[in-house]
């Protein structure tokens, strides 16, 4: 099993050199669907060896040797209950962009494969790596890839979108970097056996605690990175514009999965090892959040761009995700978890048709679409379903995602308030609201422009790439818990951490010096021996 | 005394010091240039292999403690020359194309890395004197080889007038501490510093002077102007090797010669200047169209990334400025040696950054090669510069240092805007008009391809098994004292 986790990982990395060696297009084509088809069958044992009961503790591991004694950075990868969805969600669409890509890109065809295949193994590479500096050096490689993908083979102002999405997202990894290092100096202090450890294992667990200064300084550098990748509102600004301007298989591939590392990251990093700073903040980030929510909403209504309108409505989709992040409670974090995958199923998919429209109309605007339900019917059902879940309709599975997510952070004593609840709920409204006109606007009333009489409906490719696509939807929609099972322990377990933690680190802090603002900001003379926050635990199953 | 012994550990130095001479010899007999350019490449590559069996030899002194071995030194001598080795090997062509292709070329990088080794492996100051001269003057002719043109009369002046008054500056801050001290031995002077006004005002002129070596801002005007107007190899050559042979020399001095002493922060001053390096040295090559004065604002940028790992002035801090040298050498010359490929095909003026548009498509190699070597610089993973940065400033957060780090960190990613540049012209952009680049030749296109390898592979092998260099170069830092790599 550790070897097939390695295996995964790496076979597309593999799979470049055959591509650069290949003579033909069509090799390069095929070279690369079968190494992301193989890869995505050799993960399935993962998922069916997984221990769901203890999800919790990192499974599949690979341990090397440190870098230096007494230097405690290693090669590690292993799998575990919050990365395992992920790491699925990334393999299977492996394949979907490959396919994506089969027609619609005709120039420096290897450059183009290899750099998803590179993409691929960087973002396995993200899910699975369990040390943090491996953890950081995985995040920044797949910069590299997309970079590429969306300077060569995107749109008009690809070069202007391109380096504003790598430098806008180097510059938050780069200071979350000098967090990460004085993290790994500050856990070797308490570390028996090394000067300094990036082992999450280590950096998340009970035994280590870390001042509440050092806290503060330490998220606010992680979340930064992460918030800058999400993006929350206000670092969103290179997204949309990325998205726009990047290829079909770049928008899918950054919608679906990249995005989902700065989330990720959030759960992985910033709840269980900044504890305090995380529930202080929570509401500071609530706050955005649904500013996010409703601002993507509304920006996206008024789009005249259908890809435009599909990347704002991410702004707005992983809004609810991180309102599920800071609410800090079992419901919103697994809805978190949850809505991670939906929000990548059904962006993944409405970009993919995006892209297809793109095909065969060379336009995405609005205006020059209407009525071509009734020339592509296959089309339209597929286009349907899709809206449909991303709007969050109950029986597809964007619904699940909000409704815990909405749950929980209605109940959530770190924000203490029901408005970010409520106001999240108005932005569920609003994607109904810019999600159905778009599809009205495109797909119903009268063919206004001659051209789209003559519309092909979709082939057995692109029916093919999107069948997964919708049963996945479908099945998380009428039987969610086949997928939160795999993150309930952890969830559970983490949450307990993160609490036990929180207490343990202002008992602390009360027999210590502080400075007046920690002391005022995290109230530590104020402290009974007991959070005032209660951490309402709803295990029994939300439907 | 045993001379043999002490030869013994002088060796590269001696084979790079005869092999200059025999050089000289054959370029006034009628040899071909050829021949000449082998036995340059057959005597490095001896000299390597020496210096790579001197890397784990044991640390000591040696010629009435003029040099020291093993260790940092030895390390230093190893940079140096597998630099000049490099330089050498994507020279020939380049050199031939500019048709200034002359046997005494070699015989001055020989002579002058004769200089560089002795520079790097001095342990007292008239060695580090003799060390700096026979390398500098050997570089005066060399930026002045294109005499025809008047970029290289100014750059052979404008190097050599610095470059007199920065001697200048060291000689003066050794005629100081030898009179505060009485000796030029870096152990007798590190016993004797009293802290005198006579021994601080010695190291600041002598720490001025490595400045101006190093090219760290203000002492850097120089630079640009000098690896413009040089043929682009050499320029690989003056960037790599004579920093990497002067910062072992600093780090040297640093260790051994200079104890801290109650109030002369040495470390707050090159804090300063390593962030307005840093900060300038990557501003102005935001604005260069030219690529070879890019890269020689950048190589400023990265004297300013090396200077934060000795201010950290740990044990640690000294590793990771050794391995940010090894680093900085291997795709630095990587760098400069694409260029120069793209530079002798004639059809454009192939400095300026706005021609390269397309040409990513024309080699594929090389196009590849060249953004490897750009990712590396610009410090993105997984590729050595990375890990070279990683290195010195974790040092620096190690020792406390965490603002002069971020300043770093923000200062490479406003770097990496001129880095992505390049890239954005080689792939990004259609070709202005139809021209078709000449084939590299093997022995040049191998040699980038090796470094390129390096490039790769030295950033992915920390994780691998087996020992690896930082291993070998926290070994020359035993745990000792303020000095250990263990204690924060």
């Amino acid at each position: 099993m550790e070897l097939l986790l390695n295996l995964t990982i790496y076979l597309p990395l593999i799979a470049i050199v055959a591509v650069l060696l290949a003579r033909k297009d069509q090799a390069v084509k095929q070279i690369s669907l079968i190494a992301t088809t193989v890869t995505f069958f050799i993960s399935l044992p993962l998922v069916f060896n997984f221990d769901i009961a203890n999800s919790h503790i990192p499974q599949y591991i690979t341990e090397g040797a440190t870098i230096l004694p007494g230097f405690d950075i290693k090669y590690l990868v292993g799998l575990d209950g919050l990365s395992l969805l992920l790491f699925m969600l990334t393999t299977l669409f492996g394949p979907i962009v490959i396919l994506s890509s089969w027609n619609s890109v005709t120039k420096h065809l290897k450059g183009y494969y290899s750099m998803l295949l590179l993409l691929q193994t960087a973002s396995l590479g993200v899910f699975a790596s369990l040390d943090l500096i491996v953890f950081y050096v995985f995040f920044e490689l797949s910069l590299i890839p997309m970079y590429f993908l969306i300077g060569i083979w995107g749109g008009a102002e690809r070069i202007q979108a391109t380096i504003k999405f790598f430098i806008y997202t180097l510059v938050g990894s780069l200071i979350m970097l000098v967090a990460l290092i004085y993290l790994g100096y500050h856990a070797g202090e308490a570390h028996s056996e090394f000067a300094f450890t990036a082992d999450w294992r280590f950096i998340s667990s009970p035994e280590y605690q870390i001042g509440l200064v050092e806290q503060t300084y330490m998220f606010l550098a992680f979340a930064l990175a992460f918030c800058i990748k999400v993006p929350l509102f206000p670092f969103h600004t290179w997204l949309p514009y990325a998205h726009t301007e990047a290829p079909t298989a770049g928008s899918v591939v950054l919608a679906a999965i990249m995005l989902k590392m700065g989330t990720y990251g959030l759960v992985r990093v910033c709840m269980p090892v900044f504890p305090n700073a995380f529930m202080e903040f929570a509401p500071w980030f609530a706050i955005l959040a649904v500013i996010g929510i409703i601002y993507g909403a509304l920006v996206a209504m008024v789009q005249k761009d259908v890809k435009k309108l599909v990347a704002y409505s991410s702004v707005s989709h992983l809004g609810f995700v991180v309102l599920g992040i800071f609410a800090l409670n079992t419901v919103a974090v697994q809805g978190a978890v949850i809505q991670m995958i939906n929000h990548g199923l059904s962006t993944g998919a409405l970009f993919l048709i995006v892209g297809m429209l793109y095909d065969r109309r060379h336009t995405r605007m609005i205006k020059d679409f209407g009525g071509i339900a009734k020339v592509i019917p296959v089309f339209a059902v597929m286009f349907m379903i899709t809206t449909l879940a991303s709007i969050g309709l109950p029986g597809l599975n964007g619904f699940i995602g909000e409704f815990l997510i909405l749950n929980g952070a209605f109940f959530s004593d770190l924000y203490n308030n029901h408005i970010y609840a409520v106001l999240g709920a108005l932005g569920v409204i609003l994607a109904a609201v810019y999600m159905l006109w778009m599809y009205q606007r495109v797909m119903f009333g009268p063919i206004t422009n001659e051209e789209n009489n003559e519309i092909e409906d979709l082939n057995y490719r692109e029916i093919g790439l999107l069948i997964p696509l919708v049963l996945f939807m479908v099945w998380i929609g009428i039987r969610s818990e086949d997928f939160t099972r795999y993150s309930e322990s952890w969830v559970n377990n983490f949450i307990e951490v993160t609490e036990t933690k929180s207490i343990a680190v202002l008992e602390d802090a009360q027999k210590t010096d502080h400075p007046e603002w920690a002391a005022r900001f995290y109230n530590i003379d104020g402290f009974t021996g007991e959070l005032e926050v209660e951490f309402v635990h709803i295990n029994e199953d939300p439907q | 005394m045993d001379y043999l012994h002490d030869l013994n550990t002088f060796i590269p130095g001696t084979i790079v010091a005869i092999a200059g001479l025999a050089v000289l010899l054959l370029s006034v007999s009628r040899v071909k240039i050829n021949t000449i350019f082998y036995v340059t490449v057959v005597s490095l590559i001896a000299a390597l292999l020496f210096s790579v069996r001197d890397l784990f030899s044991p640390v000591g002194t040696s010629f009435y403690d003029m040099i020291a071995f093993g260790g940092t030194a030895a390390f230093g001598t190893f940079l140096v020359i597998i630099a000049t080795l490099f330089c050498v090997l994507i020279s020939r062509d380049y050199l031939d194309a500019i048709d200034h292709h002359y046997g005494e070329v070699y015989a001055m990088i020989l002579f002058a890395t004769t200089g560089m080794v002795g520079l790097a492996v001095s342990n007292n100051l008239i060695m580090l004197f003799v060390g700096l001269e026979t390398m500098s003057i050997c570089l005066y002719v060399l930026a002045g080889l294109i005499k025809e043109e008047k970029t290289g009369a100014e750059s052979a002046l404008k190097y050599f007038l610095l470059g007199a008054f920065s001697t200048g500056f060291i000689l003066y801050g050794i005629a100081l501490l030898y009179g505060a001290t009485g000796t030029v031995n870096y152990a007798e002077i590190a016993a004797a510093a009293d802290g005198s006004m006579l021994f601080l005002a010695g190291v600041a002129l002598l720490f001025v002077g490595f400045f101006f070596k190093i090219s760290a801002v203000p002492f850097h005007m120089w630079t640009p102007d000098v690896y413009q107007g040089t043929p682009t190899t050499l320029t690989a050559y003056f960037a790599t090797a004579s920093k990497a042979a002067t910062f072992v020399a600093f780090i040297l001095v640093l260790s051994r010669m200079l104890p801290e002493i109650e109030g002369a922060g040495w470390t707050q001053a090159l804090a300063v200047i390593a962030i307005i390096t840093m900060i300038l040295g990557n501003l102005i090559a935001l604005v260069q169209d030219n690529v070879k004065r890019m890269l020689a604002y950048s190589s400023i940028a990265h004297a300013g990334y090396l200077l934060v790992g000795l201010a950290a002035g740990t044990a640690a801090g000294y590793t990771g400025v050794l391995y940010y040298l090894f680093a900085y050498t291997v795709m630095n010359i990587g760098a400069f040696g694409v260029i120069a490929y793209y530079e002798k095909n004639h059809a454009l003026d192939f400095t300026d950054v706005n021609n390269y548009s397309g040409l990513g498509y024309k080699q594929p190699v090389m196009g590849v090669l060249l953004s490897v070597f750009l990712f590396s610089l610009a410090g993105i993973p997984p590729f050595v510069g990375f890990l070279g940065k990683y290195y010195v400033f974790a040092a620096a957060i190690n020792a406390g240092m965490i603002s002069l780090a971020v300043i770093g960190v923000l200062a490479s990613a406003a770097s990496v805007y001129y880095y992505l540049r390049v890239m954005v012209h080689l792939y990004f952009r259609e070709a202005h008009k139809e021209y078709d680049l000449i084939q590299p030749g093997a022995i040049f296109k191998y040699a980038l391809v090796v470094l390129c390898v390096l490039t790769v592979f030295y950033g992915i092998e920390p994780v691998l098994p087996g020992g690896s260099l930082i291993e070998l170069l926290t070994s020359y830092y035993p745990l000792s004292g303020s000095a250990s790599l263990l204690s924060p």
